[in-house]
């Protein structure tokens, strides 16, 4: 029999928790991602030339360099620095490097949107007095963001679907849950189609709930 | 109140302001005429702190606008200080520039909490009478998009109204409206006038409208004051060849 129902059942337990672990390592690694990938935004609009050089040279760098290189590097090259060198988690280890490699995406989205936003509203700013600090709080991301939670989202959707890479640095997330299962039984059919099911309909949730933040943004204004 | 200094201001090569003298008495209120290009509008945002002059002085209520003294020395302004004598000036802009994601009330409140520090209540009462005042007391809730241009002008006066400035710029603020909205801003501008509380640099187009509240009318031209005057002497009789073409000029094309 090509797919084995009792089978299927019997390892669901196993998969569902460690997709877990995978949704766990999305949320932080986005949070990690939107608030660092902002300040690279800051960074790169910042009239402190050396500040906007180096923010804008690690974006490049980032984006130029594979993700799996990145994790390797996190877990693996880190703890041998001198003076700085840390060892991380396997889990810390892989929060970090998606954080790190979408925060450099994700500050491109938000260069866009900030970038949008009518010279006239920071004029407006200025005028009323509102300290710098204000003025990004109260008047600008309020505008410039969102009109980009849809490209945030694809990007939320998009490290949903890097988790997988964790797994090489030993990370037990979904997918090598899945292959540990099917090496252990030889049937790898039930397994790795559960696991391609389960990111299908976490994914499409998650496409929902952006859609219905979009909707609920745009209909403020 | 006001007081220019010799200033210029170049935009790279182009000079567009040259060795400007002009000062302004309290609740003194002054037009500006000029055509387009002329520096007029550059002249009121330099005083809004929103351009930096590329040399001379800017004194606001007896303080430097752009530069601070420190050991007799002029130095120039930072944040801080600009913040301080920032205070003093409001402006209202051609293109209204409202906060969009905020309701009308709020766009009138916002800068009174977060930057005067005025509690909830005590801003919103101010705001309200104040939008009641410009005759839009029934659209609180709205927000800007949902306002006509003529409307959305006289909630920015409103907005920069009740943070109390001492000084109040006015820039072609119906430069950007259905004529037939014009008149309801204007009127609005003449009730403001007729408090005398405020001393007003209103940039304009309108000149019956100058003509009619303003003590004074300065005229620029390629970037220089060419000539100034009460409103009836510069309109009745304009010593000014320059002036005299851009009045003539400016009734042909009405």
């Amino acid at each position: 029999m090509l797919w084995n129902w009792d089978y299927a059942l019997s390892i669901l337990p196993s998969l569902l928790e460690a997709l877990q672990v995978t949704i766990y390592a999305t949320i932080m690694g986005f949070a990690f991602a939107l608030i660092f990938g902002l300040l690279l935004a800051f960074g790169r609009r910042s009239k402190i030339r050396v500040l906007s050089l180096i923010s804008g040279a690690f974006v490049e760098f980032i984006r130029s360099t594979p993700l799996l290189a990145q994790l390797f590097f996190i877990f693996y090259a880190l703890p041998q620095l001198p003076y700085v060198g840390i060892s991380l988690s396997p889990l810390t280890a892989g929060i970090l490097g998606l954080g790190i490699h979408y925060s450099t995406y994700l500050s491109e989205v938000y260069r866009a949107g900030i970038d949008a936003v009518p010279r006239g509203q920071w004029e407006a700013a200025i005028a009323l007095n509102f300290s710098k600090g204000r003025t990004w709080l109260n008047i600008i991301l309020p505008q410039a963001i969102p009109p980009i939670v849809p490209v945030l989202g694809n990007y939320l959707i998009g490290m949903f679907k890097d988790t997988p890479m964790l797994s090489a640095v030993t990370v037990v997330e979904l997918l090598l849950t899945a292959r540990i299962i099917g090496t252990h039984s030889f049937r790898f059919i039930e397994p790795f189609t559960m696991v391609g099911i389960l990111f299908l309909v976490l994914s499409y949730i998650s496409s929902l709930g952006v859609q219905w933040l979009e909707y609920r943004l745009n209909s403020r204004t | 109140m006001v007081r220019f200094h010799r200033v210029s201001k170049s935009f790279g090569d182009l000079e567009v302001l040259r060795d400007i003298n002009l000062e302004i008495a309290p609740s003194e209120i002054v037009a500006i005429i000029g055509s387009s290009g002329s520096g007029k509008t550059t002249l009121v945002r330099m005083l809004m702190t929103l351009e930096k002059p590329t040399s001379g002085t800017i004194e606001v209520d007896g303080e430097l606008l752009w530069h601070k003294k420190e050991n007799g020395r002029l130095v120039p302004a930072d944040e801080k200080h600009l913040r301080k004598v920032r205070s003093k000036v409001g402006m209202v802009f051609q293109q209204f520039n409202l906060f969009p994601h905020m309701k009308i009330l709020r766009n009138v409140t916002e800068a009174p909490i977060h930057v005067l520090g005025l509690s909830r209540e005590e801003a919103e009462q101010e705001a309200i009478s104040m939008l009641e005042k410009v005759g839009l007391g029934d659209k609180l809730d709205a927000y800007p998009s949902q306002l006509s241009g003529g409307q959305q002008q006289r909630v920015a006066i409103a907005r920069a109204l009740v943070m109390h400035p001492k000084v109040m710029l006015f820039d072609e603020v119906t430069s950007a409206l259905d004529p037939e909205l014009v008149g309801e801003v204007l009127q609005v501008l003449k009730e403001i006038a007729a408090e005398g509380k405020t001393t007003m640099l209103i940039v304009t187009h309108e000149m019956d409208f100058a003509r009619e509240v303003a003590d004074r009318i300065v005229f620029i031209d390629g970037g220089r004051i060419l000539e100034e005057g009460p409103p009836e002497q510069l309109f009745g009789n304009p010593r000014n060849q320059r002036t005299r073409e851009f009045l003539s000029r400016f009734r042909r094309t009405i």
